[in-house]
């Protein structure tokens, strides 16, 4: 390793006369300074009474817990449940921080301060001893005459590797249910589904949402199924009314909407959130997770953010009572891409 | 003459010893060394953070139901009467309502675990900018950092255990993510959460990997940790009397045993008036997990805000791509898996590139002071802003909230700032650095300001100085800066072009960028003339010799100083 004199060192040089050493030694350690408590016979039976009286701050911590434990029940409001884990906090705090602070004192104050070396060794093995451990491994294998025996050798290599995969098969077998990830594209909308009010499951009447307003939607058949959380996961839905004049629809859309009523998904295709967040003015629909914004006027699509897909639109019409009904099921898969999501 | 005390001790030992030899143990280790830094403390906060997290878990486990079950509450919580939830979140209802200390045992822990994290941080940091790191520990660094991450795991599974909306989010949030891995994420989504999203299996699955699997391999390694640092020996700061080859400090036993064993009572206090004063995590306000449901203004533990900034700062427009039918979501892989890929890689391999760089194959056991390492401080601080700014951009919501700026260009600036703020960083870190240096050295040549002001016969005002004694001097001048690398020439003497020359290539090239500007140590020979001289304008102009790039305002002020030495004989006491 030589000096590249054409780089840049930076140090700003004095002068010298070259006969002095190149470098500073060190001097060595630095003199021991007394504490207080090590000269003064009064300081040190202070320093004692201070620890005693921190670990006697801990005992009456412990014993202040304890009775508010006895004394203070948690309740039934909010204040009364501050108000016990403030006390039986409080307690515990300075149970703990009593013992704490006199041991630190005392170790600070009155343990011998006076700073010792030890020597440190190389943590590499002396050469003798690596080439026995080499020759007894050496010696082990020839033994063992692992070498030699090449097919006795593959059978082990063999056994060894499958013996795992029955654990690992029915592991990966049955941690997923039935691995149906096509299932990631339906969900339980179909035709006639009503919308229904979220979390009430009234249904909607087309008569009822005025112009302005956004509703959060799930179908109205979703308790019948076995686990409705997971089917409502998918199903959500928001569905605003506008002015049809500012409603901006795509060719092959134009009858999904019903009189300037629009249904679509709330799972965000970003990574899933529940767009919720919906601003009446500019129609735009916000995402709260990662601000992805969706202009339900013109087909949901993405203004901002990270998302990369618009929304999916649930088609929609009226049946014969007035209630507002879907066409079908989304016509692409909900919620965030996936690898297969367009096969 | 020997108290009862002692006697009882002297016989268990002995019954102990007989079985188990552990007398030779205790004698190596009772009096082991340690040295003693503030900064030393910040492990000590993680593994004493560790120990409270057990407890307060255990605790928390005799009373929570990992259960995705649905029923209906029925607790003492007026606002929740009759609403259907999973037995996970009424159970944590239950601890925090019903349990008399529950709730506080819920604070500790999760406040418990926040300063788990935050105390494995900056322990990394210390570990960093002292360049700790080094040869032997290299292999102690990695374990660390498999720590770091392990923590990170562990917190996220507890925080997803009540089972209440925001968790619940949280949990959606890593289903997209998981889903948008190419090829298998979809099928590592279902073995997840056993089927689709969010199913009945997650929260008991969790519930193991958060109170089985995780904590027992974050003790594990724990283990070999500390015993890594035993068979080591603690690393010391600079100083004199300090070198490789020895450890300066305090007998393990009686200093360290008390120090370290009242530091944990410390930390346990501190948690418990946090638990006590500052509310965490009130699941009770915010309800059970509905997927329709989510808050503006959410906010995941502080250790997972870098993901969620990194997921809002990336442009989604054209960021997905179909190749053959199949679908690239890189508006999701790049934030959430690339990024945080690069940054965390980066940190696990650092001491790996710098030993490639240096060729350094020694030992070292005495720390770096952070500004005698320019390139690996100011790198460092790079990093770190990367990650703050991706931090930061995870509350931006908030941010722009409470500063009434528009959200949209809010995040437009995080964008820029993401790639701008480290290069800014590392510029005025090295600089910032460089400059110390020249401090050290002006400090060593001139001695301390005394604010004494003296006049010469001749009229001439100066300052008083007063040199630094050996100590101070040694901690200032007992560095060896690096220096780039030379390289054999490409081909022999007889023109044949050497293997390895490429490597080698990259190797200076690298160590160029890390080196090339430096700061030398004070020699003997510069002090002396510093000193000798001791009139002032001399100085001057040598101190200007052979500094071909040297930046402004770096020479020592020669001409209105003088050194006042040390015994006190001030040559120029007459002029007072
Ligand atoms: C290793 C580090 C650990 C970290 C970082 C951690 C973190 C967390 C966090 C953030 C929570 C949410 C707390 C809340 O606000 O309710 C939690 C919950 C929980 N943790 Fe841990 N934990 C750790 C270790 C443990 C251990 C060792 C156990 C048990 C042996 C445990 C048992 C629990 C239980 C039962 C809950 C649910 C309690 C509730 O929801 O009220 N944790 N953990
Ligand atoms: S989930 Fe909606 S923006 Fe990220």
């Amino acid at each position: 390793m030589t000096d590249h004199n054409s780089s840049t060192d930076l140090t700003p040089r004095g002068g010298g006369d070259g006969r002095l050493p190149a470098r500073f030694t060190d001097p060595g350690h630095a003199p021991h300074k007394l504490r207080r408590a090590d000269v003064d016979p009064d300081a040190n039976k202070r320093a004692e009474r201070q620890v005693v009286l921190l670990f006697g701050v801990s005992i009456l911590g412990t014993i202040g817990f304890l009775v508010a434990y006895a004394l203070v029940r948690p309740g039934e409001t909010i204040g009364s449940m501050r108000l016990s884990n403030l006390l039986l906090g409080l307690g515990l705090f300075l149970g703990m921080f009593g013992i704490g602070a006199a041991a630190v004192h005392w170790a600070k104050t009155l343990m011998n301060d006076h700073e010792v070396s030890q020597e440190r060794h190389t943590l590499i093995s002396s050469p003798e001893t690596r080439a026995a451990a080499v020759q007894d491994l050496k010696d082990g294998a020839a033994d063992s005459s692992i070498g030699r025996r090449g097919v006795l050798k593959g059978a082990m290599v063999s056994a060894l590797a499958l013996a795992p995969l029955s654990i690992a098969v029915p592991l990966i077998g049955e941690v997923g249910e039935d691995w149906d990830i096509s299932k990631f594209g339906r969900t339980i909308w179909a035709k006639g589904v009503r919308l229904a009010q979220d979390p009430s499951g009234r249904p909607i009447r087309a008569a009822e949402v005025t112009i302005g307003s956004a509703f959060h939607v799930i179908p109205d058949n979703l308790e019948e199924f076995e686990h409705p959380l997971d089917e409502k996961a998918k199903a959500i839905v928001l569905m605003v009314r506008m002015d049809p004049r500012d409603l901006k629809e795509a060719p092959g859309r134009e009858g999904w909407s019903y009189e300037g009523i629009v249904a679509y998904s709330k799972v965000c295709t970003h990574v899933g959130c529940p767009v919720a967040l919906y601003e009446q003015q500019t129609h735009h629909l916000l995402c709260p997770c990662h601000q992805s914004t969706f202009d339900l006027a013109d087909g949901a699509k993405v203004v901002f953010g990270p998302a990369n897909r618009p929304l999916p639109q649930l088609p929609i019409s009226v049946d014969d009572e007035g209630y507002l009904v879907a066409q079908s099921d989304f016509l692409e898969p909900v919620g965030p891409s996936y690898w297969e999501r367009l096969k | 003459m020997t108290t009862t005390i002692e006697r009882g001790a002297a016989a268990g030992a002995d019954y102990l010893d007989q079985r188990t030899g552990i007398g030779a143990a205790v004698k190596s280790f009772a009096r082991k060394v340690f040295p003693d830094h503030w900064s030393f403390l910040l492990g000590e906060v993680a593994l004493y953070s560790f120990v409270v997290l057990l407890i307060s878990g255990v605790f928390l486990t005799l009373f929570f139901v990992p259960s995705m079950a649905e029923i209906h509450y029925e607790g003492p919580w007026a606002a929740m009467q009759g609403v259907e939830m999973s037995e996970a979140y009424a159970s944590t209802l239950r601890l925090s309502f019903e349990v008399r200390g529950g709730l506080l045992m819920r604070q500790v822990h999760h406040w418990a675990a926040l300063i788990f994290m935050a105390s494995i941080v900056t322990h990394m940091m210390r570990v960093f900018f002292t360049g700790a790191f080094r040869k032997p520990r290299e292999l102690n660094w990695l374990v660390g950092f498999v720590l770091m991450i392990l923590g990170l795991a562990a917190g996220f599974s507890g925080y997803s255990l009540p089972d209440d909306v925001l968790s619940g989010n949280g949990l959606r949030i890593t289903d997209g993510v998981v889903r948008a891995i190419p090829i298998i994420g979809s099928y590592l989504s279902y073995f997840i959460f056993g089927g689709e999203f969010p199913g009945q299996d997650l929260i008991p699955r969790l519930f193991t990997v958060h109170v089985l699997l995780v904590p027992a391999l974050i003790l594990a390694l724990i283990v070999v940790h500390l015993l890594m640092v035993v068979i080591h020996k603690h690393t010391q700061y600079p100083g004199s009397g300090r070198t490789d080859q020895n450890v300066v400090g305090f007998p393990l036993f009686p200093v360290y045993v008390a120090k370290a064993g009242g530091f944990f009572f410390i930390v346990f206090g501190v948690i418990a008036l946090m638990a006590a004063t500052m509310q965490i995590n009130p699941v009770w306000n915010y309800g059970p997990f509905d997927p329709s449901i989510v808050s503006a203004g959410a906010q995941p533990d502080w250790y997972m805000l870098f993901l969620e900034g990194s997921l809002r700062l990336m442009p989604g427009a054209g960021t997905e791509w179909v190749i053959g039918g199949y679908t690239l979501s890189l508006n999701v892989l790049i934030p959430a898996v690339v990024i945080p890929g690069i940054l965390f890689s980066l940190l696990a391999l650092y001491p790996f590139v710098e030993a490639f760089v240096t060729r350094d194959t020694g030992e070292h056991h005495v720390l770096d002071r952070p500004r005698n390492r320019p390139f690996r401080t100011a790198f460092g601080v790079a990093v770190l802003t990367a990650f703050f700014v991706l931090l930061v951009a995870g509350a931006n919501d908030l941010i722009a909230a409470h500063f009434y700026m528009s959200l949209n260009d809010l995040t437009r600036i995080f964008r820029v700032l993401f790639f701008v703020a480290p290069v800014v960083a590392f510029i005025l870190t090295k600089r910032i650095c460089l400059s110390l240096q020249r401090k050290d050295r002006e400090l060593v040549l001139h001695g301390h300001e005394t604010g004494r002001i003296v006049r010469f016969a001749h009229g001439e005002y100066i300052e008083v100085h007063r040199p630094l004694d050996e100590h101070e001097r040694w901690l200032r001048v007992a560095y060896e800066p690096e220096h780039p690398l030379e390289i054999a020439p490409p081909v022999d003497s007889r023109g044949v072009r050497r293997k390895g020359y490429r490597l080698d290539k990259v190797r200076q090239r690298m160590s160029q960028a890390f080196f090339e500007d430096r700061i030398e140590p004070v020699t003997p020979a510069e002090l002396a003339a510093a000193h000798s001289h001791g009139a002032h304008d001399e100085l001057e102009g040598g101190s200007h010799v052979a500094s071909p790039r040297e930046l402004e305002g770096s020479a020592p002020g020669g001409g209105r100083t003088i050194a006042e030495p040390a015994d006190g004989s001030t040559p120029d006491a007459r002029n007072r």
